[in-house]
């Protein structure tokens, strides 16, 4: 269920297909996914999941797969 | 009202500038998170606040050159307010040393608690007001980070690095409906002026065109208009709050 939201995060904050969204899709690896888009993707994170994540998590959230491994330290399962 | 309802941070609220600013908002309606090291003023301020206006600041006692205890700060903030309207970047100290003087330790603690606590306040604070698509973040520069002055380089650097941090992150949040703006205060009736001798305090009170020292609540006056709506097209400007005073 969270898979499914962390998704839909990317797909509103990237402005991409939900196809596009696998664990290896990389920050600035296409070019929706730009420093802009990063911090939107950060803000809407923190929203939906309820939490403030840490600057240095924000800085370490460059992949799909790290944004579940990042939110898991924050009691968030997958 | 100005601020009513408006969830502001006030960091170094316990004296000067900070106390001045704090009992100003607490005035027009705003909820207060106060900042400071001194927890007992701090929580003396609250009862007063509490006494004069029926509303009970959240007293947040941390050092803020320490960046561990800001981001629990904001993540507290996030926890019991959701969200933040206003930051006033307030806290700053003051040590005065001449060039040949400077020591390594005076400089990194300058800058830790003069700049780099801005603009970690700046990056967690946008944060939560991005989302909300709106805020008003005020940094307290000096006089001294725009002409400069002898003995103080390393306080003027530090002071006017607040300026060019206001005005590069003005220009990245202006897109969010955030405004970012410094004040300049000059001669301001505070701790820090007690410090200097009376010679320098004469020098300093020659050089202000409307001869007097100003008051805090002076320029707690323009910090409120920058913090409420007053001012809503107005960002990444600097104002200077110090009587036609010529350094």
């Amino acid at each position: 269920m969270n898979t499914e939201k962390l998704k839909q995060i990317f797909v509103e904050c990237l402005g991409i297909e939900e196809s596009q969204i696998t664990d290896e899709l990389t920050y600035n690896a296409i070019p929706e996914w730009d420093s802009v888009a990063h911090m939107a993707l950060v803000a809407e994170i923190d929203d939906q999941f309820d939490i403030m994540l840490d600057t240095e998590d924000v800085l370490e959230l460059s992949s799909f797969a790290k944004a579940k491994e990042i939110l898991a330290k924050y009691d968030i399962k997958f | 009202m100005l601020l009513k309802d408006k969830t502001v941070l006030i960091t170094g609220a316990s004296k000067g500038i900070g106390k001045a600013t704090s009992l100003l908002f607490a005035k027009e309606g705003a909820h207060l998170i106060l900042n400071g090291r001194d927890e007992e003023a701090l929580l003396k301020l609250q009862s007063e606040i509490e006494y004069m206006y029926g509303t009970k600041p959240i007293v947040m006692t941390y050092d803020v050159g320490d960046l561990t205890q800001i981001k629990k700060a904001f993540q507290l903030i996030k926890k019991e307010c959701n969200s933040i309207d206003v930051l006033i970047n307030n806290a700053g100290i003051l040590n005065d040393a001449l060039l040949g003087m400077v020591g390594e330790r005076q400089m990194s603690e300058t800058f830790s608690i003069n700049l780099s606590a801005i603009i970690y306040h700046m990056q967690y604070a946008s944060r939560l007001m991005t989302r909300q698509k709106s805020g008003s973040i005020i940094n307290v520069s000096s006089i001294i980070g725009r002409f400069g002055n002898v003995g103080q380089t390393v306080y003027g650097a530090s002071k006017a690095g607040v300026i060019g941090a206001t005005m590069s992150a003005a220009k990245e949040l202006a897109p969010y409906n955030i405004r970012v703006n410094a004040v300049a205060p000059g001669f301001i009736k505070t701790d820090m002026v007690k410090q200097l001798p009376e010679e320098k305090y004469e020098e300093r009170m020659a050089s202000i065109k409307m001869m007097r020292i100003g008051e805090p609540e002076e320029v707690a006056n323009v910090l409120l208009f920058l913090a409420s709506d007053m001012s809503s097209y107005v960002t990444g400007q600097v104002i200077g709050v110090d009587g036609g005073m010529i350094i």
